[in-house]
């Protein structure tokens, strides 16, 4: 061959290859899925088998841990129109807050919904657009150390007293036989979302309501609230540190699961940490319902995480198919059983396997399917003001600074104020 | 009639302008361009949705006065319990509390620095460590000292019998606005001592020989004569100081969990604007904040009668 001809179809040869190259690495795809416990390696697990399926690549973007800097973070990338992120993880009180900046998934679906717990499709659907696939859901529930309980001769308690007294009683006893740092009650009382989900459990237990009501009325100034805040507010430096003021999810995990409190509030996931080959409390831990205070019901917040697109993403098909694999059967299977994900798929609640791996699933069923919303869907997007405005009410109480009565008078004038004339929206 | 400049001064001048061009060009962009547009905001109704689409509306004065604007002296419970007036007297607190710790210890570090010693260099090498270290990475390296269960601070303490149970520092009311403090005046030490320190350095010899000779206390000397000498140059650093005091956002923000009761004023600005989503009355609170700040400032040039222009 002559030189030319032959670094020609040299050339020729090399770029075909190139190109070939390229088409098989597919698109790349960006994510944001999780910062809590295990969340990364469960989403990076499950995304590695759809690139590998799919001859995409996957992104991953890091978040904050705290919800609501998660969702300041997002809005500012609306704001900048940004295409950094395709797919991005969305509480269950987000949707009415960003629905303008979610790719509609209807077409992409397939009729997968339909598998799904209505409450939840109905919580992501907003004018018709369905905004996000609902990924797991959440429900608060009370974790105890069985052994302790055991050895001092009490049950799980049903009602916030039962629960104070046992605290007290255990925390003390553990104490004087020489762990001085045991703790009777831990839970997430910093000034944030998670603190609004523990309010709203205790107002709720007492009978106190739900904030505002299906009309958009505010109902949180009523006595009820007023005995389940004071009661909160009576555990800090008793049986609560009063640390507690600044806790996370994760914070409350890490006195727990290193073996220092009595009792935790927190979501499912911390369930199989506490049971991980690591965890000084493997084997030693029971899960129930959250108390209820007198005359009321045991109540739990309804959290929960969905997965959306981002309306402005470059690949927003590819986008939503790896929304609906990690959304599907299989994937919430695994990480049911092997994260205690609460599935949002009815169907899994009776899957002998799951059940194994997480019996409370079985028992607090009906917590889930009964679990409380917080009123993001009637204050839409003014839902962080007043859940700001409560957490902030609420964080006052338990610090002191005000009686629960007050807080309670100045918190309605507050949302009435943020609603700013007769309707919501 | 002559113009009195003469022509070589005017040369001089115009190429001034023309070597202080590209600089001001800069400035604009960086700090005039982000200015005039909170301001601009400040008098729309825009959210963080809008302004993508620049689909907001003009409000005039309503972010300042209206029903729920700034200057909303006409609530129940009075101004300084509303939000934004809590957050005023936080960031007061703070600024003040913290500057004039900042201001004694530094003095005392550079006084310890200004003396003979061996090692003195590395010493003010050394010193310098808090101030290069970014705010967030010690906020958030004091956050774990303090945190009460997992923290040294704790564990030294008790094993030192000085505390007898975990105390949470930066969440008890009590605590949090000292641990603040003390991470503050850890980090801005260093600057004021070191900015003390070039005073010092300049001071001349002889009013000390001639003191010495005298026979006057050190103490009296250093109240008679350092202090007046470096006067001026230490009002200079507490004014840098008092400024950033008062735009202080990082320290409270990772350490504290920023309820109201802790809430500083850049702090209560950024949750309006992203949490909250009411970039128009977060721009209107942020250009409150310049406007205080830039108060602060004259009022203390005429308090301290300092000239910056360095005349004095």
């Amino acid at each position: 061959m002559k030189p030319m001809t032959l670094k020609l179809s040299a050339a020729a040869a090399l770029m075909s290859l190139a190109a070939f190259g390229v088409q098989a690495a597919g698109v790349t795809v960006t994510i944001a899925c999780g910062t809590v416990g295990q969340d990364f390696d469960f989403c990076k697990k499950a995304v590695d088998e759809w690139s590998a399926k799919t001859g995409n690549t996957v992104k991953h973007l890091t978040i904050p841990q705290s919800t609501s800097d998660v969702l300041g973070l997002f809005r500012q990338m609306f704001a900048a129109k940004s295409t950094d992120l395709d797919v991005l993880n969305v509480d269950v009180v987000w949707p009415g807050l960003i629905k303008d900046q979610l790719l509609d998934l209807k077409p992409y679906t397939k009729g997968a919904e339909k598998e799904h717990f209505p409450a939840i499709i109905a919580n992501n659907t907003i004018n018709g657009k369905l905004v996000a696939m609902p990924w797991f859901t959440d429900a608060g529930v009370l974790y105890y150390r069985k052994d302790l309980l055991a050895k001092y001769g009490d049950k799980a308690p049903t009602t916030w007293d039962e629960l104070t007294a046992t605290a007290k009683k255990v925390m003390d006893g553990e104490r004087k036989a020489g762990n001085g740092d045991m703790q009777g009650y831990v839970f997430q009382g910093k000034a944030y979302e998670g603190l609004s989900c523990n309010a709203i459990e205790w107002v709720a237990s007492f009978g106190g309501g739900s904030i505002i009501d299906a009309d958009g009325k505010v109902t949180i100034n009523n006595p009820k609230a007023a005995k389940a805040l004071t009661t909160a507010a009576s555990w800090i430096g008793t049986i609560a540190p009063t640390g507690v003021l600044n806790y996370g999810e994760e914070d409350a995990r890490g006195v727990f699961q290193k073996g220092n409190s009595v009792f935790m509030r927190n979501w499912p996931y911390a369930w199989s940490l506490s049971q991980g080959a690591d965890s000084p409390v493997k084997g030693k831990v029971g899960v129930v319902a959250l108390p209820r205070g007198d005359g009321g019901k045991t109540a739990a917040a309804l959290g929960g995480w969905q997965l959306a697109v981002n309306k402005n993403s470059k690949h927003p098909a590819e986008a939503a198919d790896l929304v609906m694999y990690l959304t599907s059967t299989a994937v919430q299977k695994d990480r049911a059983i092997r994260g205690s994900y609460n599935p949002t798929i009815p169907a899994l609640y009776k899957d002998a396997d799951v059940l194994k791996a997480n019996p409370f699933f079985g028992d607090l069923y009906d917590t889930f399917v009964g679990a409380v919303p917080r009123p993001a869907t009637i204050t839409g997007v003014k839902y962080n003001e007043v859940s700001a405005a409560f957490w902030n009410a609420a964080h006052e109480v338990l610090s002191g600074t005000a009686k629960s009565e007050d807080s309670l008078k100045k918190l309605e004038t507050k949302i009435d104020s943020i609603r700013r004339g007769p309707k919501w929206q | 009639m002559r113009n009195p400049t003469s022509e070589l001064t005017r040369e001089r001048t115009r190429s001034a302008w023309v070597f202080l061009a590209p600089t001001l060009f800069v400035l604009l962009m960086v700090a005039g361009w982000p200015l005039g547009r909170t301001i601009f905001f400040s008098f729309t109704d825009a959210s963080l949705e809008t302004i993508g689409e620049s689909t907001y509306k003009m409000v005039g004065l309503a972010n300042y006065f209206g029903d729920y604007g700034v200057f909303n002296f006409g609530t129940a419970e009075g101004f300084w319990k509303t939000d934004w007036g809590m957050a005023i007297g936080n960031t007061f607190k703070f600024a003040i509390v913290s500057v004039v710790l900042e201001t004694i210890l530094g003095v005392v570090f550079a006084l310890v620095l200004n003396a003979e010693f061996k090692g003195r260099g590395f010493v003010r090498a050394a010193v310098l460590v808090p101030w290069a270290i970014p705010t967030i990475v010690s906020a958030k390296m004091w956050a774990w000292i303090m945190h009460d269960q997992f923290g040294v601070m704790n564990a030294l303490l008790r094993s030192a019998h000085i505390i007898d149970h975990n105390i949470a520092w930066t969440a008890e009311p009590a605590y949090a606005l000292w641990a603040v403090v003390l991470v503050d005046v850890w980090k801005t030490t260093p600057f004021m001592a070191l900015l003390t320190l070039a005073a010092l350095q300049m001071l001349p010899r002889d009013c000390y020989e001639a003191a010495h000779v005298d026979g006057i206390h050190p103490v009296k000397v250093f109240f008679k004569v350092t202090l007046p000498l470096i006067w001026p140059a230490l009002m200079v650093a507490v004014i840098f100081r008092l400024l950033d005091a008062l735009r202080v956002f990082d320290i409270i923000y990772v350490m504290t969990s920023n309820s109201v009761s802790t809430i500083s004023m850049s702090g209560f600005v950024r949750r309006e604007i992203v949490d909250n989503n009411y970039v128009g009355y977060g721009s209107a609170a942020s250009t409150v904040l310049f406007l205080i700040i830039g108060a602060c400032t004259l009022i203390y040039l005429k308090v301290s009668r300092v000239d910056l222009g360095g005349k004095k």
